[in-house]
């Protein structure tokens, strides 16, 4: 296999055959100039600073790389370091991103941001950079999830932001995305889209991969301080993919270390009931990016389920579909009633609440755990925290 | 398959239909317009246009909306009431950069079992009694996946005259375009105004049989007045290709076809006719209130060079 240190796309924004710019033509020209200034932003040593010091004082990096003996013990295998992405400010990684695109909309003199969200933490995260940086924002949101992640809804909307229910489709992330694109196809003169995850048309997988790469840099040396080595495996949660794309990319000239990405397997890798799209997806083209997507014979995106909002889409970043056929990473996927057992086992053994997305990293984490045996190094991102999903929960179990 | 499929793709160079000839089964009414086999359906169709004068119009409607039987009705209907070209678009299940309007014909589409494959049987069907050259107007994921290759080849069977893939922008569509040109298939490309001048020349460069103008941003839908940067956008596409222009967006009534036709070779209306198929229902009576609305967008627009008379 070929080891690449450095994974920029080609010229036009493909990862082998993933990715590209598949937009209408509309937003060909205002995507270039976001390509431009995201270029010109990331090799300006002021906007660096300006970011380092926000995700330093305001988000409280470096998160914790903390050690979970109790779950070890029970679990019965590796070593697992959780990677605490849970305790940034807001809550998830997702304000890593969030704030990194929201001073270059602010660098490109747009004022007026438009994003999606699924769980609702990338909106959340996305309401507080604009809080705080002073800019219009507005959230689009999956009528369907407006309804799980009720909690989110309110937090986005005390913050500021106009969230905005979509009732097409399936009213989850994929429909809230469809909404934000028309969106910002209609302003595009004076909007900057937020898009949370890498996914999109280039320069999103590129330019989210970056701004969360400061997870996978601190777990690295973090984990090398306290144990004096690299894991054995590195084990994610898996929807667009930008917190497992985050953590890995510190790893990713590591061969010895296996990077894992988990998807939704929802109820069962049947048609409609999980999002798991290296299972059940094949090539596509979904909202600007060429990926793994589910879809039916005649080219129409299939309905996806799972219990986490945040996992529930039907496409995947496509760096990921290009680091799994290079063989470089690995996807598996657990189920809703995994991800639950995950998310109660950790609330009592550590006294931690991830979120749903998390506990399907937790939940797969454990076969890893017992596969690698006692000697091994388990290095789980906990990409956020659950308060959000206690409702949820709370009527899983009781069913 | 019908013995007429095929027919197309296999026509010869060499036999250009006689000036005034009969109605032929595959090159229609405008047949009389081709000087040369090497001259596109669409390409014939706007020099015809052109040559007299004459405004020209371009539908948009939805294969399968509100049902495959009646949208072959309602092509039918558009041919006859005197569209210039048609429309037709593939119904996907996310297509975000159309408004509600469109949204919602692609929702009763799909419902109703219409897909890529049923758009070009409808065509094939009735490709044999349509004058005017056919568009597939389609998200690219369908094309994509029933494979470039297999799409081209079942279009020009079908007796397509040109695609427009909407999210496939000309920097992504190379091999999509050539592959269609060597089943004697336009593709069409799209100028928004937010489109450079050096982009514009690229697009007249690659594109055949017209380019499709957005006069404004934003998803599709009908509005009440034409975009006022219409007439720039023209002027500004002009200086670069004489190749024929189409525009839309929000175009709904005769005076905004009149409008657009006074500096471009054809306005296109999709929305507006949605909407109306969308408030028909299944009502049988749509087919004749297509045929009527489309005559009357065409009749109030006066042929080129005269006072636009106000409706």
């Amino acid at each position: 296999m070929a080891f690449l240190t450095r994974r920029d796309p080609d010229a036009r924004g493909y990862f082998g055959a993933f990715g590209g710019r598949y937009v209408p033509e509309t937003l060909v020209e205002p995507i270039e100039a976001l390509e431009r200034a995201y270029l010109a932003a990331r090799d300006d040593a002021a906007f660096g600073a300006e970011l380092g010091r926000l995700l330093t004082h305001y988000v409280g990096r470096p998160t914790p790389l903390y050690e979970a003996r109790r779950l070890a013990a029970a679990w019965g295998g590796a070593r697992v370091l959780l990677k605490r992405e849970d305790l940034t400010h807001t809550g998830a990684h997702k304000i890593n991103n969030a704030l990194g695109q929201a001073l270059l909309a602010l660098r490109m003199g747009k004022r007026r941001i438009v994003a999606e969200t699924g769980a609702g933490q990338h909106g959340v995260a996305s309401a507080t950079a604009c809080a705080l940086l002073g800019l219009e924002c507005r959230v689009y949101m999956g009528a369907h999830d407006m309804a799980r992640q009720a909690l989110n809804v309110f937090r986005m909307r005390l913050l500021g932001a106009e969230v905005v229910g979509v009732d097409g489709g399936s009213r989850t992330l994929k429909d809230a995305i469809n909404e934000a694109m028309r969106d910002w196809v209609g302003r595009v003169d004076d909007t900057y889209y937020l898009l949370g995850s890498v996914l999109g048309p280039h320069p999103y997988p590129l330019m989210v991969r970056e701004f969360q790469a400061i997870i996978g840099r601190e777990a690295r040396r973090q984990i090398l301080e306290q144990t004096g080595r690299l894991p054995d495996a590195v084990v994610a949660c898996v929807g667009g993919g930008s917190n497992a794309i985050g953590i890995f990319d510190a790893f990713i000239a590591d061969p010895a270390v296996r990077l894992i990405g988990v998807e939704a397997g929802g109820e069962g890798i049947e048609r409609g009931r999980h999002a798991a799209r290296f299972a059940g997806g094949s090539a596509g083209v979904l909202q600007g990016t060429r990926t793994y997507v589910l879809q039916d014979e005649h080219g129409n995106i299939e309905a996806t389920h799972s219990i986490s909002a945040g996992l529930d889409y039907a496409a995947v970043g496509p760096e990921h579909a290009w680091l799994r056929e290079l063989g470089r990473t690995e996807y598996a996927c657990a189920g809703d009633a995994a991800a639950l057992d995950a998310f109660q086992m950790l609330a009592r053994l550590e006294g931690i609440l991830p979120a749903l997305e998390s506990s399907h990293a937790l939940a797969h984490g454990r076969s890893v755990a017992r596969e690698l045996g006692r000697d091994a190094l388990l290095l789980i991102n906990l990409s956020g925290r659950g308060d959000k999903d206690v409702q949820s929960v709370e009527s899983a179990i009781a069913q | 398959m019908p013995g007429g499929l095929q027919r197309r793709a296999m026509q010869p160079a060499a036999t250009p239909p006689r000036r005034g000839g009969p109605r032929s089964a595959w090159t229609g009414r405008r047949a009389a317009d081709v000087r040369g086999a090497a001259m596109s359906r669409l390409a014939a169709t706007f020099a015809r246009l052109r040559a007299g004068g004459q405004p020209g119009l371009v539908t948009f409607t939805t294969a399968g909306d509100p049902d495959l039987r009646l949208s072959g009705e309602i092509l039918g209907a558009l041919d006859r009431g005197g569209a210039d070209v048609l429309e037709v678009g593939v119904p996907f299940s996310d297509p975000l950069a159309d408004g509600p309007v469109i949204q919602r014909a692609t929702e009763r589409a799909l419902a109703s079992g219409s897909n890529l494959t049923a758009a070009l049987g409808l065509i094939a069907r009735l490709r044999p009694g349509l004058s005017a050259p056919v568009v597939i107007f389609s998200y690219a994921n369908p094309l994509l996946r029933m494979g470039v290759d297999e799409f081209a080849r079942r279009a020009a069977g079908a007796g397509v005259d040109g695609v427009l893939a909407l999210d496939l922008p000309i920097e992504e569509a190379d091999s999509f375009r050539e592959t269609l040109a060597g089943r004697g298939l336009d593709t069409i490309f799209l100028l928004s105004p937010t489109t450079s001048d050096a982009r514009i020349r690229k697009a007249a460069a690659l594109g055949r049989g017209f380019l499709y103008g957005i006069s404004r941003l934003g998803v599709t839908g009908a509005r009440d007045r034409v975009a006022d940067g219409a007439s720039e956008m023209v002027q500004r596409i002009r200086a670069h290709t004489d190749l024929p222009l189409a525009l839309g967006f929000g175009i709904s009534r005769p005076e905004h076809v009149a409008e657009v036709n006074a500096c471009a070779d054809a306005a296109v209306v999709g929305s507006a006719l949605v909407s109306l198929i969308g408030e028909a229902g299944h009502s049988p009576d749509v087919v004749d209130r297509v045929e009527a609305y489309v005559r009357w967008l065409k009749g109030a627009a006066t042929p080129k060079g005269t006072t636009h008379a106000n409706a």
